[in-house]
């Protein structure tokens, strides 16, 4: 069996009497390009929100990386090496796109407050050295607009492309991709599955995406996992959730499996 | 300098700003402010009528000040409305380290203090040292009181911060016998508090050891230097990784938290570096005075710290040095001197002070209509504002607005 990155057993959150997460096992073996999929309302961001710490399950244990996730905060969680981007972009609008990146390298600098109010010589090698890295990191997501401009600034694919750059700051083992293509032309979202591997490769990680447009999903994820409802419907490869009765019931209702006219 | 990168692709095209700080504006401020005095005693209409030396040293204090405030509401966005428990801090740990208020303490705990005779009893600690002990008790305040609060959105930030600067002045005002103890001498105040000790610099002939009751220029001098300080420290921070972590917050702290900034150590090093400034400019208040009296503690001198920063421009550090000057000046001389100015040239007679705070109220008003970022305002947040507006136009079908943006 392969090494596992993300082992989350048995997951299960409540808002009040709702269930939005029920009872679902989900892993991700190391190295690998996983989908999360399922009609609207199915859980898929609730489920990702227990993964960075920001829902606290109500019943079920997430492990990273061999360490438990659950009880610790966002941003420790973060530091291990579990980064992320959103639904709907949230960049810090009024900073540039280098600072942007910047803000997520903040674990992994150590330029306290007082080496920074007296500007030792090794805070000052460390600002100079995050400045590239995250002109580096810019440049890698192929972010076509001024590193120093606003991020509000930036065209819309822009902004979605510095999220990633930004989500690669944090020197991430897993990354996770909260719709990515929301909003992007066919063209675009073909170059997205190539950038996708490109990312897993060259920065050897792992890629864990939540998406809607099915040519993604089946073009990119190794591995597919369907929920519906909270639940767990169905996991595999693409070819065998393409052909799963109850995927295809929960995308396109009873009608279309029993009518068989797929 | 190019930096090559540490996989050696590319090269830093010098377009890229560095995220440097900039040292050519702070020496233009320390050399004005230098200027001044020399500048100002040599006109003697300026030193009597419009800008005398008590004055300037005011208008010094409260740069500190606004500089403090600027870090928590400008830099971190978070709103607090009880900045005067931090003066209050520094101005008692102040009367209480340097003066014979703790009389039971006989014979007195002298240490490196000049400006009275060993005999005195109480804690006597020079002045110099008692700055750090301030800013420190200030910036422990600012912790002890931000810890539970912080976890806290906006508005109930501001509720609370408002709480507590109600709270505290109260504790000091009845502290006159805590358990017996005598913590604060309540209303009558402390004072007097041992002067300024200069000893460690009567060497070089300049100044006296022991600064004069009348010697507001080597006050000045010193809370300038402080205030040069502290713009160092504001724009170092700002530039650095503690700074972006506090803008990233003010924007976005859900985002900020996922991306591995910890959201309480952040705020508390805002509040406490905040606090600091506020401990540190309320000692040398204290000490500049010689005593401290309760009611200089209340919830207009919070409003008006705030509104300086508003005033000059949130998250800008000359902004906010010019919103303290400016409305400094114009409370302590200001609105005296042009009321007299106007009664003589028009054989008026206009008590122009009593109407200090409709004029104040209206500047703000007009202020907040006009130019909402302030007089000099944050590159950041003029340019947000300005986009803001401009999608908000656009969205409504409004075409002058493309046209302008």
């Amino acid at each position: 069996m392969t090494e596992l990155l993300l082992d989350a057993q048995q997951i299960r959150v409540e808002f009040g009497g709702l269930v939005a997460v029920n009872d679902v096992d989900f892993t991700i073996p190391v190295g690998s390009i996983v989908a999360l999929i399922g009609p609207n309302g199915a859980g898929k961001t609730t489920f990702f929100n227990v993964l960075t710490g920001l829902y606290k399950p109500t019943a079920g244990t997430v492990m990273f990386d061999s360490k438990a996730v659950s009880g610790r905060a966002p941003h420790e969680i973060a530091g291990m090496g579990l980064a992320r981007t959103f639904q709907n972009i949230r960049l810090f609008g009024t900073m540039t796109a280098a600072e942007n990146v910047m803000v997520a390298m903040h674990p992994h600098l150590k330029g306290g407050l007082w080496q920074t109010i007296f500007g030792t010589p090794g805070q000052r090698r460390e600002e100079h050295e995050a400045v590239d890295t995250a002109h580096d990191l810019i440049d890698f997501c192929g972010v076509r607009g001024d590193p120093d401009d606003f991020a509000k600034n930036l065209s819309y694919g822009d902004q979605r492309r510095l999220e990633v750059a930004r989500a690669l700051a944090l020197k991430p083992k897993l990354l996770l991709l909260d719709e990515p293509t929301a909003g992007m032309n066919p063209q675009e979202s073909d170059d997205f599955i190539a950038f996708v591997r490109k990312v897993r490769d060259e920065k050897q990680l792992t890629v864990l995406l939540i998406e809607h447009d099915m040519k993604v999903v089946m073009g990119v994820s190794e591995r597919i996992t369907v929920l519906e409802y909270g639940s767990k419907i169905a996991e595999g490869t693409g070819e065998q959730i393409r052909t799963d009765e109850r995927v295809i019931e929960a995308y396109l209702g009873k009608a279309a499996t029993e009518g068989a006219s797929l | 300098m190019t930096a090559v990168t540490a996989n050696g692709t590319k090269a830093a095209p010098g377009g890229w700003r560095r995220n440097y700080t900039s040292y050519a504006q702070p020496l233009v401020f320390a050399i004005v402010g230098l200027l001044i005095p020399t500048l100002v005693t040599n006109i003697s209409t300026l030193e009597d009528r419009w800008m005398p030396l008590t004055t300037m040293v005011l208008c010094a204090i409260f740069v500190l000040f606004t500089l403090g405030l600027n870090i928590v509401v400008g830099y971190a966005g978070l709103l607090d409305l009880g900045y005067v428990a931090f003066f209050l801090f520094g101005a008692y740990t102040a009367a209480w380290l340097m003066s014979d208020f703790f009389f039971q303490i006989d014979p007195g705990i002298h240490l490196f203090d000049g400006t009275v005779t060993d005999k005195t009893p109480g804690i006597n600690i020079s002045f110099w040292l008692v700055l750090p002990i301030a800013a420190l008790v200030a910036a422990l305040a600012g912790i002890i009181i931000g810890a539970p609060t912080l976890r806290l959105k906006s508005d109930y930030l501001a509720l609370v911060t408002l709480g507590f600067g109600e709270i505290l002045p109260q504790v000091f005002r009845n502290g006159e016998s805590v358990k017996g103890f005598n913590l604060s001498n309540g209303t009558k105040g402390i004072s007097p508090i041992n002067s300024l000790d200069m000893g460690w610099l009567s060497w070089t002939g300049v100044v006296a050891s022991k600064v004069n009751v009348f010697d507001y220029t080597t006050r000045y001098y010193i809370i300038y230097a402080l205030c040069v300080m502290f713009v160092l420290v504001s724009l170092r921070l700002r530039d650095g990784k503690l700074g972006r972590a506090w803008l990233a917050i003010r924007e976005d702290e859900l985002a900020a938290s996922l991306m591995g900034v910890p959201l309480m150590r952040t705020k508390l090093w805002a509040y406490g570096v905040g606090a600091a400034a506020g401990g540190i400019g309320g000692a040398f208040y204290a000490v500049s005075l010689g005593g401290v009296n309760v009611d200089t503690f209340n919830f207009q001198f919070s409003v008006n710290v705030l509104c300086m920063v508003i005033l000059g421009g949130m998250a800008n550090v000359y902004g906010c040095i010019l919103g303290a000057v400016i409305l400094t000046w114009v409370n302590y001389t200001g609105m005296t001197e042009v009321g007299n100015a106007i009664n003589n040239t028009f054989g008026t007679s206009i008590e122009m002070p009593h109407y200090q705070f409709m004029l104040f109220g209206s500047v703000l008003v007009l202020m907040m209509l006009f130019r909402r970022d302030g007089i000099l305002p944050a590159a950041r947040s003029k340019h947000s504002r300005e986009l803001d507006e401009a999608i908000e136009a656009r969205a409504t079908g409004d075409e002058t607005a493309e046209a302008t943006a």
